[in-house]
């Protein structure tokens, strides 16, 4: 009666590892129709995300914001949502935080606003995710509608905030003042070279440490709790949820105002981290991303730790090969992105099934 | 076995099929005389489905030969085997409800882009078949209209009608009354009287031996006898799928009831689409008694234990339960149900009793996994939880005893064990069980049904729903029959027979006498 298993190893490293080879072989064939070397392209792009430490430190501050926007749209997928308001979230997030920092930066020290602005701003995303999720639950609009819908509705919002209440006096941008130092989360450079260590001027802060801390919370909130639990339950058997008395508006509703925090502490790591300043479109697709990002790391939080920082790599190596080979327009990074995202998400499947009918079928003989 | 002037219908020779580790075929050979019924019987996951796909084409043979009518042939999709006259009528229906009969028939055969010389055609060549065979079907009716009998009808139907010399059905009665299933059998015998070779996969004895000419017996994918069905009986073809002496009867004592522990009263209840599922529907269940509800699938069962067990809202009437009253205003979660000390096996352990990807230790708490049992005081308990797994399986002989597999690598009747151990455990005062041995091997059939009656000993009040109408006789101590949603009858299980019951479930017990059709 014992039914042969895939190994481990075969479907959460060989599988996913396999598809992303198969997205750079066509990204090759991409450079090599634009008449650019693919071993030099890989070269610039491998050494502009690890070669030094900066650009790992760049590679760790992408990392960041899509480990939360990949746990935002994980958890939420746990309970077989599917939250594509990631975005807007994380937009007004940021909002919550520039807020805070704007109220309070010149009144309190740094050890008083940080825990405020990162819990103001998962209050602020997990607001702007509790209508989708209150209208999915009691009215039973589908919420993949519904978050898109939010994701336009934040971007308005934050144009009208920004030009009419938000922008500092005497710039002709929509920016807001830059806050006190006093509202700065330290740079991990900072914080390390009392210690003799030189890690380079990234823009890489405190929030990296935030993200991690987030993965174990989402760890232990959904396989150790009993709200985990009901979560699991909802998201894989809604009728024996049902069965078994979970109330599943009730934890639809919870997990999506979690799902808007994770994406909202985008944010911290943004507004209090780097920019230290509000202004508009620091999201900049992360929550898109974080798709991507969830996908990859099967709804786990070793693999969105993984897939972001993939995905890190992919944005800091792109960049530096659209500098080092000018007829690389970012766009052709775009392109390798969308590739790994394709064959990785979309083309899962691909090999799948041979893969691990091979694997059966050894392990049978 | 049979005279060797005319050749068989269809024959197989070591024909083998593994699906990873599974060796779910296992050198088959299977010789069907012409004209004749052909049973297949064996326990679930004896591989009677497998060997039938390989059959129809669904699968390829990993090894073996099918020759039809002496005649090897290569079977590669069901395109290839309607070509050879090999038809498929399947477990579930594949009929497109809103269309006639006469549209589903010629689906996928339509002759031509050009619909109205293909319907002319094929009328003309259906009201042959079905005078030639008797059917007895209206052609223009559409078939959701048509009751489930019929409906099979159509299938058979829509065989013929591809030429198909072979049929194959795939356990049939399932959704049918005993009255209809006659019925069916007798057609199926003016089928083989034209030259028709019916093989007829159940795993229902008894309609092995009312219907069929030989029996085939599989179990563990392997063909382990064959028999001419005048020559065996049912204990001897039980012991052949299990593989040792089953004893068919339950034992157990008279019933001692006591007072009542749950009434309901005119429980009504709607489905989405606003159809009456329940009418009406009033019972009364005491301590210390098995009360079954019989009734084909579909007549309101299910909605009646989702009622009672809170599941869902009932639109009106009244459940007096454990001193409180409940009604449609004043209702009660499934959750809140459970603390008043209900347990419920619910009819579909996949759909409802289980979550398939959870491990078994996890879905051995479902429903009671707020209980302080299992819980610290943020987190979950998970070594009390695995302990009392432990405990259990050893106690409920679940194999394999590992409570990390996941409940969808169990076997059904392991499956089963482990949801009817989580409610029986938890010492209820009222257990609703739906479909007890569902898709569970005749081996742990007699296990699960002791439990029941052991639980009815100590006082405990059961309410069992089943469509095996055996089940319900065997274990049952009273008896109510639903049709359409409301109670038809009701009688003593001591005064019940499967015909008077049969005709309560087609709602044709007033109408006296004779086959309701």
């Amino acid at each position: 009666m014992s039914q042969a298993k895939v190994p481990a190893w075969v479907s959460v490293g060989l599988i996913p590892l396999l598809n992303i080879l198969l997205a750079f072989f066509v990204s090759g064939l991409v450079f090599l129709a634009i008449g650019e070397d693919p071993i030099e392209a890989a070269g610039y792009l491998i050494y502009g995300a690890f070669g030094y430490d900066e650009g790992i430190g760049y590679t760790l501050y992408y990392a960041t914001n899509l480990i939360f926007t990949g746990l935002a749209v994980s958890i939420a997928f746990k309970a077989g949502l599917f939250n594509i308001g990631g975005e807007g979230q994380a937009y007004i997030g940021g909002l919550g935080v520039g807020l805070l920092c704007l109220w309070f930066d010149s009144s309190l020290p740094l050890i008083v606003i940080a825990p405020l602005a990162i819990i103001g701003g998962a209050l602020f995303g997990a607001a702007w995710a509790y209508i989708p999720a209150y209208l999915q639950a009691r009215r039973g609009s589908h919420i993949v509608i519904t978050t898109i819908m939010f994701n336009f509705i934040a971007s308005s919002l934050m144009v009208y905030l920004m030009v009419n209440w938000l922008k500092a006096e005497g710039v002709m941008s929509p920016i807001s003042r830059t806050f006190e130092e006093s509202a700065w989360l330290p740079y991990m450079h900072d914080l390390f070279s009392p210690f003799g260590l030189d890690i380079g001027g990234s823009p890489l802060n405190m929030a990296f440490i935030l993200a991690l801390l987030c993965c174990v919370l989402y760890w232990g909130l959904v396989w150790h709790t009993r709200w985990g639990y009901q979560l699991r339950t909802v998201g894989t058997n809604p009728t024996a949820a049902q069965y078994a008395g979970i109330d599943n508006a009730k934890v639809t509703i919870w997990v999506m105002l979690i799902s808007g925090g994770f994406a909202g502490l985008v944010g911290v790591n943004e507004i209090m981290g780097v920019n230290h300043n509000l202004l508009l479109n620091f999201t900049a697709g992360y929550g898109f991303a974080g798709i991507a990002v969830a996908l990859m790391g099967r709804n786990h939080p070793v693999g969105i730790i993984l897939a972001a920082m993939l995905f890190g790599a992919l944005y800091q190596g792109g960049a530096e090969l659209a500098f080092e080979i000018p007829t690389i327009t970012p766009e052709i990074v775009v392109v390798i992105q969308g590739l790994v995202i394709l064959f990785s998400g979309a083309l899962e499947n691909m090999f799948k099934g041979r893969i691990e009918g091979f694997f059966l079928r050894r392990a049978a003989a | 076995m049979s005279d060797q002037t005319h050749p068989y219908a269809i024959e197989l020779e070591g024909i083998s099929k593994r699906f990873g580790a599974v060796q779910a075929n296992k050198d088959i050979g299977l010789q069907v005389p012409a004209g004749t019924i052909h049973g297949i019987i064996g326990e679930n996951g004896a591989g009677k489905s497998t060997l039938m796909s390989i059959i129809y084409g669904f699968y390829e043979a990993d090894s073996g030969t099918i020759s039809i009518d002496g005649q090897q042939v290569d079977i590669r999709n069901s395109q290839d085997a309607i070509k050879v006259g090999i038809g498929m009528v399947h477990q579930h229906f594949m009929l497109v409800e809103n269309f006639t009969v006469l549209e589903n028939v010629i689906l996928g055969a339509e002759g031509g882009a050009v619909l109205n010389q293909g319907i002319s055609a094929a009328r003309k060549e259906l009201k042959r078949l079905e005078q030639e065979y008797s059917l007895d079907i209206d052609v223009d009716a559409v078939v959701e209209n048509l009751p489930v009998g019929l409906q099979q009808r159509v299938e058979i139907l829509k065989a013929l009608y591809r030429g198909a010399k072979i049929l194959i059905l795939d356990e049939p009665t399932g959704v049918l009354t005993p009255q209809e299933a006659d019925h069916l059998f007798r057609i199926l015998k003016s089928l083989t009287e034209q030259g028709v070779t019916v093989l007829l996969i159940t795993h229902k004895l008894r309609e092995i031996l009312a219907s069929t000419d030989n029996v085939s017996v599989m179990r563990q994918g392997e063909m382990v006898a064959h028999r001419e069905t005048a020559t065996t009986d049912k204990e001897e073809l039980a012991e052949l799928m299990v593989g040792k002496k089953v004893r068919l009867k339950v034992n157990k004592d008279e019933a001692q009831p006591q007072q009542a522990v749950l009434t309901a009263k005119e429980l009504s209840f709607f489905d989405g689409q606003g159809v009456e599922r329940l009418k009406k529907v009033s019972l009364e269940l005491k301590a210390g008694e098995i009360l079954g509800i019989a009734g084909v699938s579909g007549n309101g069962q299910s909605e009646l234990l989702n009622v009672l067990s809170g599941i869902t809202p009932m639109a009106s009437g009244e459940i007096q339960f454990a001193g409180q009253t409940i009604t449609a205003n004043a209702a009660k979660t499934a959750a809140q149900m459970r603390d008043l000390k209900m347990a419920h096996v619910p009819e579909d352990r996949h759909k409802m009793g289980l979550v398939t990807g959870f491990e078994a230790y996890e879905a051995a708490v479902l429903g009671y996994h707020d209980s302080s049992d299992y819980n610290g005081a943020i987190l979950m308990d998970r070594k009390a939880m695995l302990d009392e797994c432990n405990e259990r399986m050893a106690a409920w002989d679940v194999r394999p005893p590992n409570p990390h597999l996941k409940t969808a690598n169990f076997s059904g009747g392991n499956q089963q064990k482990i949801v009817i151990a989580r409610e029986v455990e938890q010492n209820p005062e009222v257990l609703l069980i739906g479909q007890p041995t569902r898709g569970v091997d005749i081996g742990a059939i007699e296990n699960i049904h002791e439990q029941i009656v052991k639980l009815r000993d100590a006082g405990k009040a059961i309410l069992l729903v089943s469509v095996e109408l055996d089940e319900i006789m065997a274990l049952s101590d009273r008896i109510i029959v639903m049709f359409d949603g409301a109670i038809v009858g009701q009688v003593d299980a001591s005064e019940a027979d499967e015909r008077t019951l049969g005709l309560m479930m087609a709602n044709a017990w007033n109408e006296e006498q004779g086959a309701p059709e």
